[in-house]
């Protein structure tokens, strides 16, 4: 497996989880771990994501999930598991 | 390996909201074995030795920081003392040819900074350091990415003097974005990643990678959040911070070092502030509890500071290397700069603030028209801390024409605003006895 976190943060409406994770399916991208909530009209979601059967590279990924960001109106991120690994494991 | 949301999330926000990045990748690179007798020759040789790495370089560090998902923020290359090569010819104009195509090189490579237009001169200078000293004011006037530095001081031979004084006068005579480019420094160590103190220095092989990392932020974010907290538990807090920030720093210098196919170096665990807020150290020390940074109390604050940011750095990379302290650049700290050009810090603060860090004084503006001597004394007294405490300092002075103390001078980007602080121009007879002063006990206890 090749891990990677996406973030996506910002105001709530109808449609986020939805229009990250199709790009997400068109790309052969796994999620297989999920966590979301919403605190006072913000929307926060964080997902770990399995890359090793993606048709695309972390670069291309991070492009369209911008993308499809900048449509929504909210930040999203990718960040490869190794960040995390070194920064919170000793 | 499964992460809890909140471990996720703080690393989230260190990278999104406090500006945790790498400062700097810096590929240190062995150029001696481009040492040639004829300039011409000379130049061809660096370029066909640096070429293989130069082409690398930046997509290297471009692939890792997309895989990651981790700003880099600058990619420099560090080379040999050019002052090394210049023996065999010995010709300042030589020189500042080599700083030319240096600064011609790191252009067409998308390469940020050169570093290593450099000499040692702790207890004299040779021929290849006079020709680099002598074309050091117009090397760095006429390039944009060319840092250099000279060594006039270490615990194991002293403080020349001679050097020192010589080493105003080339400040003096350089513009403020040549000399933003430049420091006299003491004890400079081989792996430097940050500029203008980064060259390859001796022992290392033919290329290692260095890298810098930032992220003051993340500390202010942490303290700010503390502020009943003891000094001692607020010290373990920033040790635990400075330890992801470094681990940072590790893994890209890892990944880097694995694409480029050459070693890894070392981290630089000093966490180096920008001109953007929210990217201070100066404001660490603050959120610690001062009023404004310079104020009684800044001195102890920074030495707490420091010691938590080595410890827990220290932990966290394979090795430590270059000057692995804290940095506190006036200018380019937007804190440090606020306090400067408010006139709450003066040149006494700083040399009582450099006996607990790596910095010195660095990146404050002076007259142009400031006497050589004055400035010499400056230096002394900075070199004389470094010799006597035993570790690395620097003095980063920039001449602004025409201004007076208290006058601000944008440089841009990462250098940011120059405050002018006043300089006394009274005469200073020490400075002309000239010499070099003998180290002190640090050396006796080295044996």
């Amino acid at each position: 497996m090749e891990l990677a976190v996406v973030s996506v943060l910002g105001a709530d409406r109808v449609g986020i989880v939805a229009g990250i994770t199709n790009i997400l399916a068109r790309h052969n991208v796994n999620i297989v771990d999920i966590s979301q909530t919403v605190v006072r009209d913000i929307f926060s979601m964080i997902m770990v994501v399995d890359l090793s059967k993606a048709d695309v590279d972390i670069g291309q990924l991070r492009k369209e999930l911008e993308e499809e960001g900048k449509r929504l109106g909210v930040m999203v991120g990718i960040y490869h598991i190794d960040v995390f690994r070194y920064m919170q494991r000793i | 390996m499964r992460f809890d949301p909140r471990e996720i999330g703080e690393v989230l926000e260190m990278l999104l909201f406090r500006e945790l990045d790498i400062r700097a990748v810096t590929l240190s690179v062995n150029t001696l074995p481009a040492a040639r007798p004829r300039v011409g020759d000379l130049l061809q040789a660096l370029e066909e030795l640096l070429e293989p790495y130069l082409t690398r370089l930046r997509p290297a560090v471009e692939r890792v920081a997309s895989r990651l998902g981790v700003r880099v923020v600058t990619v420099r290359l560090a080379v040999s003392p050019v002052s090394m090569l210049l023996e065999p010819i010995g010709d300042w104009r030589a020189a500042v040819e080599v700083a030319q195509h240096l600064d011609k090189l790191a252009e067409r490579y998308g390469v940020d900074m050169v570093g290593g237009f450099s000499a040692f001169i702790h207890m004299g200078a040779s021929r290849g350091d006079k020709a680099l000293m002598e074309a050091l004011p117009e090397a760095l006037n006429s390039t944009a990415r060319l840092a250099g530095f000279l060594n006039v001081a270490s615990t194991a031979t002293g403080v020349n003097l001679d050097g020192v004084r010589k080493t105003a006068e080339l400040v003096l005579a350089m513009r403020p974005h040549a000399a933003a480019r430049f420091a006299a420094t003491a004890n400079l160590p081989e792996d430097v990643p940050f500029m203008p103190g980064a060259y390859h220095g001796l022992g290392l092989p033919d290329a290692v990678v260095n890298i810098a990392v930032s992220g003051p932020g993340v500390i202010e974010a942490v303290v700010r959040n503390m502020p009943d907290a003891d000094v001692r538990t607020l010290h373990d807090a920033i040790k635990r911070a400075a330890f992801k920030i470094t681990r940072l720093g590790e893994l890209v210098g890892r990944e880097v070092a694995k694409e480029l196919g050459v070693p890894f170096g070392a981290v630089d665990l000093s966490v180096a502030p920008s001109p953007k807020v929210g990217d201070s150290v100066a404001a660490v020390l603050e959120a610690i509890g001062l009023p404004r940074v310079g104020a009684p109390g800044s001195v102890f604050a920074l030495a707490l500071f420091t010691d938590a940011v080595k410890k827990g750095g220290a932990m966290a990379a394979s090795t430590i290397g270059g000057l692995s302290g804290a940095f506190i650049p006036v200018s380019e700290d937007a804190v440090m700069a606020k306090a400067a050009a408010e006139g709450a810090l003066s040149f006494d603060t700083l040399k009582a603030m450099a006996a607990v860090c790596n910095t010195g004084i660095d990146m404050v503006g002076i007259p142009g028209d400031a006497s050589p001597e004055a400035v010499a004394a400056l230096i002394a007294d900075v070199m004389a801390l470094a010799v006597h405490l035993d570790k690395p300092l620097g003095v980063r002075l920039v001449p602004i024409p025409g201004a007076k103390p208290g006058d601000v001078y944008d440089l841009g980007g990462l250098y940011g605003s120059v405050a002018v602080m006043d300089l006394p121009s009274s005469k200073i007879p020490l400075v002309s006895r000239g010499g070099t002063a003998p180290p002190g006990v640090e050396r006796l206890k080295k044996g």
